[in-house]
């Protein structure tokens, strides 16, 4: 499939804004003075941003934007209806949050938005990898890696963007100070987490069985082998463009160590770094929190570029696909 | 509303001869061109001429070649009957009309939808908000998105023809079906058991494509008849004449002689 930036970015941008709104949203559920006012609405204010930010690239993706309001309406059936649902609705506890951090609200309160908020991000995520996973037409996406990795990937940017942040805003508060230990397990495990997963994953596509084939395409099959020998058009068209990107194996190759190492290895060393930092340098560690969360954000951009450049589309078979 | 339909009686669709279609385009051609001038029309091209031409066109016309080989479980009678002649198919592709298809249940908007009256699949223009998402799930590429639109095209089954009280009944039919010069494309209603479709399909063996997609096209495939061994078994043609002059008279043998020379 081709990788559209606009759709690449979306992804992987709400998908860390809801990564780091779930975290926050379930610290606030069992402690609702954990955050500083300034803290707090830092990391909330930087949550929505990802995801509002997001949500305008997918529009940028639409032949006609200005009836975006309209896909707010088949949730019954359609998952990229429900993720736009799910994604405004999380704005409620956002919003009623900040204002409960700004005036100092109900500990109860804060407690059930914390959870809300929780519950919503997980929902939101889970609808994202929806729209990917319900796609029989593309093996690759139709995968059960697809949504675990959605939903760690997203925990993983969160977990790591609240750590700069933190590094950014250190306010001396002993508990989210940006060497806290919580903070450096959390993101080692979700890197490790994420680098099993991601291999597992390629390992699945490069082993299934194709779902059709040219003979399958074709009914043809009983006859014999079907080999194309005429196109129907001698230029591309729409489906060829959209769905006949085809990538080099040896660039996949190089593509999938790239990204391994970015979302896996190389958070769990800079965040073992930072907190073995934070007692000599302060600074040093702030700064390697916050290199670390651009560049497992590049991490994950390469990731998701993959998932779409490497996905094979079943009409392609129609076009002398061998397989997918 | 993009929930699909209960299932309904009546299911209008298309049933294709792969035996005879020749690949002469003339269907993908006639659609284009009524669907340019009709309802749903103009047809929009993104570039109609020059060295890299691109448009939306609602069926394409490929051609496979098949090369016999074993099949697995298959014994040697069944293979001998097969034939051994390599094959070339010409094979029309346009929407199925599928029964249970995602490119409706996946649309966020409810411009995709197929009809409860007839199943014919559509998409409402007005409401398309051209996400591409119904056209990355038909696993038949059956649609192709406008630039020149922003929103997704897809065939009508020429609704604009088929109910139009203006034509002739005999006129009533799908452009592509009244323009196939071999009459390997066949109109009518696939859920009614005693229609010339459906009996077309009992008899020769109509087939769906892809069906582990779970999507239950409507429109049918007939196979292609098995080829003769052509090179094989056919008459030999006359071997070149050998007339033995020597016994002939002596004018024909003075003419063959003037002749050979
Ligand atoms: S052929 Fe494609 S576009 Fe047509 S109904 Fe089936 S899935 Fe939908
Ligand atoms: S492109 Fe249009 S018809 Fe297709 S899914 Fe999107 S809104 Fe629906």
């Amino acid at each position: 499939m081709r990788p559209a930036f606009s759709v690449i970015f979306f992804t992987v941008m709400s998908g860390c804004g809801y990564g780091l709104l779930f975290l926050c949203g379930l610290a606030l559920t069992f402690d609702s003075a954990l955050f500083g006012r300034i803290e707090g609405l830092t990391l909330l204010g930087v949550g929505a941003v990802f995801v509002v930010a997001g949500l305008l690239a997918s529009t940028l993706h639409l032949g006609q934007p200005q009836r975006a309001w309209r896909a707010f309406s088949q949730w019954r059936s359609s998952w990229l209806s429900r993720e736009g649902v799910a994604s405004v609705a999380s704005f409620v506890p956002i919003l009623a949050l900040s204002w409960c951090l700004w005036h100092g609200g109900d500990p109860n309160g804060v407690h059930a938005l914390g959870a809300l908020l929780a519950l919503l991000a997980v929902i939101t995520v889970v609808c994202t990898a929806g729209i990917y996973t319900s796609l029989k037409t593309i093996p690759a996406w139709h995968n059960r890696f697809v949504l675990p990795g959605y939903l760690l990937l997203g925990l993983l940017g969160g977990a790591i963007w609240i750590r700069a942040l933190h590094g950014l805003l250190d306010d001396g508060n002993p508990r989210f100070a940006v060497g806290s230990p919580g903070l450096t397990w959390l993101i080692a495990t979700l890197a490790l987490a994420s680098w099993l997963l991601k291999r597992a994953y390629w390992n699945s596509i490069d082993t299934a069985p194709p779902a059709a084939t040219p003979e399958s395409a074709t009914g043809l099959g009983r006859f014999g082998a079907v080999r194309s020998v005429e196109a129907p058009h001698t230029e591309k068209n729409y489906l060829t463009h959209e769905m006949g990107f085809a990538l080099a194996r040896k660039h996949a190759v190089r593509l999938r160590a790239v990204a391994l190492i970015l979302i896996g290895p190389l958070p769990i060393v800079l965040a073992l770094a930072t907190a073995l930092l934070v007692p000599r340098s302060p600074t040093l560690a702030s700064c390697t929190a916050i290199a670390a969360a651009l560049l497992v954000t590049a991490g994950l951009f390469v990731e998701r570029w993959l998932f779409f450049a490497e996905a094979k589309h079943v009409v392609m078979l129609y076009y002398g696909g061998a397989r997918s | 509303m993009t929930s699909l339909p209960p299932p309904a009686a009546k299911k209008l669709g298309l049933v294709i001869d792969l035996d005879i279609c020749v690949g002469c385009h003339a269907c993908a051609v006639a659609c284009k061109e009524w669907n340019d001038g009709g309802e749903f029309g103009p047809l929009p091209d993104e570039n109609p001429y020059g060295a890299e031409p691109l448009g939306v066109w609602f069926n394409r016309v490929h051609s496979y070649e098949i090369t016999p080989s074993p099949l697995a479980g298959e014994d040697g009678a069944q293979r001998k009957e097969r034939g051994n002649t390599p094959m070339t198919v010409h094979f029309p592709r346009s929407c199925l009309h599928c029964e249970t298809p995602d490119c409706v249940s996946v649309c966020p908007t409810g411009a995709s939808y197929k009809r409860v009256e007839d199943g014919i699949v559509l998409v409402d223009e007005a409401k398309c908000i051209g996400c591409k998402l119904c056209s990355w799930a038909c696993p038949y590429g059956a649609r192709e998105y406008s630039e020149v639109r922003g929103t997704m095209q897809k065939c009508t089954l020429c609704v604009d023809r088929i109910y139009n009280e203006s034509f002739e009944e005999i006129d009533r039919q799908p452009a592509c079906v009244m323009a196939c010069p071999t009459r390997a494309r066949h109109f009518g209603d696939l859920g009614d058991a005693d229609s010339a479709v459906s009996k077309l399909v009992a008899e020769r063996g109509g087939y769906d494509l892809m069906p582990q997609m779970g999507y239950k096209p409507v429109n049918k495939y007939l196979p292609p008849r098995p080829r003769r061994d052509g090179c094989s078994s056919a008459p030999k043609p006359a071997q070149d004449e050998k007339t033995d002059f020597s016994t002939a008279s002596p004018l024909l043998r003075w003419i063959d002689k003037v002749l050979s020379r």
